[in-house]
Order: C-alpha cells, then sequence, then structure tokens
C-alpha cells in the first residue's frame, strides 16, 4: 500500500473522514463530499459577502460577483434565449460547483471531486434527463422530430434516426467524460512530473519549470472545463426549448 | 484507478446531492436576486440619470435658443438705434450747415452792400475834391474862376458818368 500512496492515481482515492451507514447503504461523509461542502460555502460566502453592501458602484469583490452573474446570464442569453431564463440559477449554479471544483482541486493535497466519473456523470445525467424532460414537456410528442432533422429526405430516415439517437444518448457520456478526462489526466500528469523533480535531484529543476508551466494551463483548463461544461448544457437546453 | 471503485460511487451521489441541492437553494434564493436587484437597480438609476441629463439638455437647449433670440433681437434694435441716430446726425448736419451757409449769404451780402455804400460815398467825395482841384487849377493857369456849376459838370462829363 506504500507504493500505491505515492503514485499519482493516490490523489483521487475516496477516503471517508466520517462513516455513515444506513443499513446496507454507505452514505459516509468522505473527503470527496468534504470539498463540494467547501466549494459550495465558498461560492455562497463569495457571492453573498461580495454583494452584502449592494453598492450602486461596486468595489472589487461585487464586481467580481456581478461579471461571474453576468458571464452565465450572457451565455444563456446568446445560446438559448429569454426562455432560458427560467433555468438561470440551476445553470449558474452548476458553473459555480463545476468551477469551485475544479479550481479548489488546484491546491496542493486537496481532492478534485470533478475528477471522479460518477460526479461528472450524474451531473451530466440530471442535464441530460432535465432536458429531455423539458423538451417533451413543451413540445410533446413533437419533441421526437429533433431525431429527424428538417428537409432531410424521408428514404434517409432509417439512416439518420438512429444516428441521431445514438448522438443524442451519447451527450451526457461525453458531457461527463470530458470533465472527469480533463480533470483526472491534468492531475495525474502533474503528479507524474511532480514525482520527476524529487527523483531527478539538481535537475529537477527541469520537470520543475514544467510543472509550474502546467499549473498555469491547468488553471486555464479548470476555467474552461466550466465554461465547456455548462456551455453545452446551454445547448442541450437550447434544442430541447428550440428543436433543431 | 479510485474512480472506477463503485463502492464510492453512493457515498458521493448521495453527498453530491445534498450539496448541490443546498447550493442551488442559495444561489436561488439569496445569492441570484441579491446580484439582480443589484444590477436592476443600476440600470434603473443610468435610465433615470440619462433621463435627466436629456432634460437638462433640453432645457439647457431652451436656455440658449431663448438667449440666441435675445441676443437677435437686441441686435437689431440696436441696428435701428444707429440707423436712427445716424439720420437724426445727418439731419441735424444739413440743417446747420444750412444755417451756416444762409448766415454767411447774409454776411456776404451785407458786407457788398457796405462796400457798395462807401464805393459810393468814396466816388462822391471824389466828384467834390475833383472839382474843387479843377477851379483851383483852373483859377491858376488861366486867372479865371469858372462857375462852380460849371466845373460840375465838366468834371461829371469827364468821368462819364463813372462816379
Amino acid at each position: 500500500m506504500a507504493a500505491e500512496e505515492h503514485s499519482p492515481l493516490a490523489q483521487f482515492e475516496i477516503k471517508p473522514l466520517v462513516s455513515l451507514r444506513l443499513g446496507d447503504l454507505d452514505l459516509s461523509y468522505t473527503n470527496s463530499a468534504l470539498f463540494m461542502t467547501i466549494a459550495m460555502v465558498l461560492a455562497a460566502s463569495f457571492l453573498l459577502l461580495a454583494t452584502r453592501r449592494s453598492a450602486l458602484v461596486p468595489g472589487r469583490w461585487q464586481s467580481m460577483a456581478e461579471i461571474s452573474y453576468e458571464f452565465v446570464a450572457n451565455m444563456i442569453r446568446d445560446n438559448v434565449g429569454q426562455e432560458g431564463r427560467k433555468y438561470f440559477p440551476f445553470i449558474f449554479s452548476l458553473f459555480m460547483f463545476v468551477l469551485f471544483g475544479n479550481l479548489l482541486g488546484m491546491i496542493p493535497y486537496s481532492f478534485t471531486y470533478t475528477s471522479h466519473i460518477i460526479v461528472t456523470f450524474a451531473m451530466a445525467a440530471v442535464v441530460f434527463i432535465g432536458v429531455t424532460v423539458i423538451g417533451f414537456k413543451k413540445h410533446g410528442l413533437h419533441f421526437l422530430s429533433f431525431l429527424m432533422p428538417a428537409g432531410v429526405p424521408i428514404f434517409m430516415a432509417p439512416l439518420i434516426v438512429p444516428i441521431e439517437i445514438l448522438s443524442y444518448f451519447t451527450r451526457p457520456v461525453s458531457l461527463s467524460l470530458r470533465l472527469f478526462a480533463n480533470m483526472t489526466a491534468g492531475h495525474t500528469m502533474l503528479k507524474v512530473f511532480a514525482g520527476f523533480v524529487a527523483l531527478l535531484g539538481v535537475f529537477g529543476v527541469v520537470p520543475l519549470l514544467l510543472v509550474a508551466a502546467l499549473t498555469g494551463m491547468e488553471l486555464i483548463i479548470a476555467f474552461l472545463q466550466a465554461y465547456v461544461f455548462t456551455i453545452l448544457t446551454c445547448v442541450y437546453l437550447n434544442d430541447a426549448l428550440h428543436l433543431h | 484507478m479510485p474512480q472506477f471503485d463503485t463502492s464510492t460511487f453512493l457515498p458521493q451521489l448521495f453527498w453530491l446531492a445534498i450539496i448541490f441541492v443546498l447550493l442551488f437553494v442559495i444561489m436561488r434564493r439569496h445569492a441570484l436576486p441579491r446580484i439582480s436587484d443589484i444590477l436592476e437597480a443600476r440600470q434603473l438609476r443610468i435610465t433615470s440619470d440619462l433621463e435627466k441629463a436629456g432634460g437638462l439638455k433640453e432645457e439647457a437647449d431652451q436656455v440658449m435658443a431663448d438667449y440666441e433670440k435675445a441676443l437677435a433681437e437686441t441686435r437689431t434694435q440696436a441696428t435701428a438705434l444707429i440707423k436712427q441716430a445716424g439720420e437724426e446726425m445727418a439731419a441735424e448736419n444739413t440743417k446747420r450747415q444750412q444755417a451756416i451757409a444762409a448766415d454767411l449769404a447774409a454776411k456776404t451780402k451785407a458786407a457788398e452792400a457796405r462796400i457798395a455804400a462807401a464805393k459810393d460815398e468814396a466816388l462822391a467825395g471824389l466828384k467834390a475834391v475833383a472839382a474843387d482841384t479843377a477851379r483851383a487849377a483852373t483859377a491858376k493857369l488861366i486867372g479865371i474862376e469858372p462857375q462852380a456849376e460849371q466845373v460840375q459838370q465838366a468834371v461829371a462829363k469827364a468821368m462819364g458818368g463813372r462816379g
């Protein structure tokens, strides 16, 4: 187990902090849950404290809170339109949750809950199911016409419809895999290069510089992946509301 | 990979659900309304300020237009006044010139009359002097004292009505 402790994958291990069992069910409060809690508290206090004074002319923190608000609001307006306003709180929470999860993971010795496929898949599944339900609610069975784009000759249907169905059901998979893979790969790579620093002694400077550069890149990826996750949610929502 | 250890799925999902719902509720109930209120208030303030500025600008424009109008009016008034004054002065001038000219003409006339009178007087004097001189000269030359009347006639004849 000692070797396992220092493997680049050790950082992804789930460790129960408070054991909790409900019958046969394991509901332990783990390091993953701890960092989710930290992210939630940070996101909530950031937005609530920054806007505490509700200044007409915003200070730095309030500006940041307003910028995050408008960033997501503009994303929804551009990709979904007016009808998307209803889903703004959910999409904003999603963005914040993923962004803070990704950024928290950049702190050494912390845990990145977005590097776990089950977490990203759960979020993607909620988005997928929610969007599908919204689509059926809005268009009824007409929503199925989504699988047969307008203007395609009818004899193409046997080919197009299965492709569209496949692509539709790959959405949650790609949505969750993208985030999970980016986070896992980035953190593993960082860990591997950081390991070289110690192994190479004096020449460890080279991987050290590389790690520094990669950390900067990972920060960008942390933001970018949160953005991608959110914007794809918007795109799917738009498809459900407006079909193709 | 620890990510594929299915025994960790349930606790992660359980806490994910709880924490995400909590975050969602905080965002929806507290954080987002506050930010949207701030943005709305700012938008309102900006709109109202812009409106106010527009009103003030209109007012300023009105004042400016009034000012321009008053200025133009004053200008025309001043021009009229200047014109009138000029005319008055010109009239005064011609009147004075006429008066002076008349005065001069009168004075010239008077002087001429005086000159003529003096000339007449002088000429009258001249006749008497000429007659006396002629008588004295005649008496000296020929020893005959001519009659005063004769001499006078002779002088008048010599002068040929010039006096």
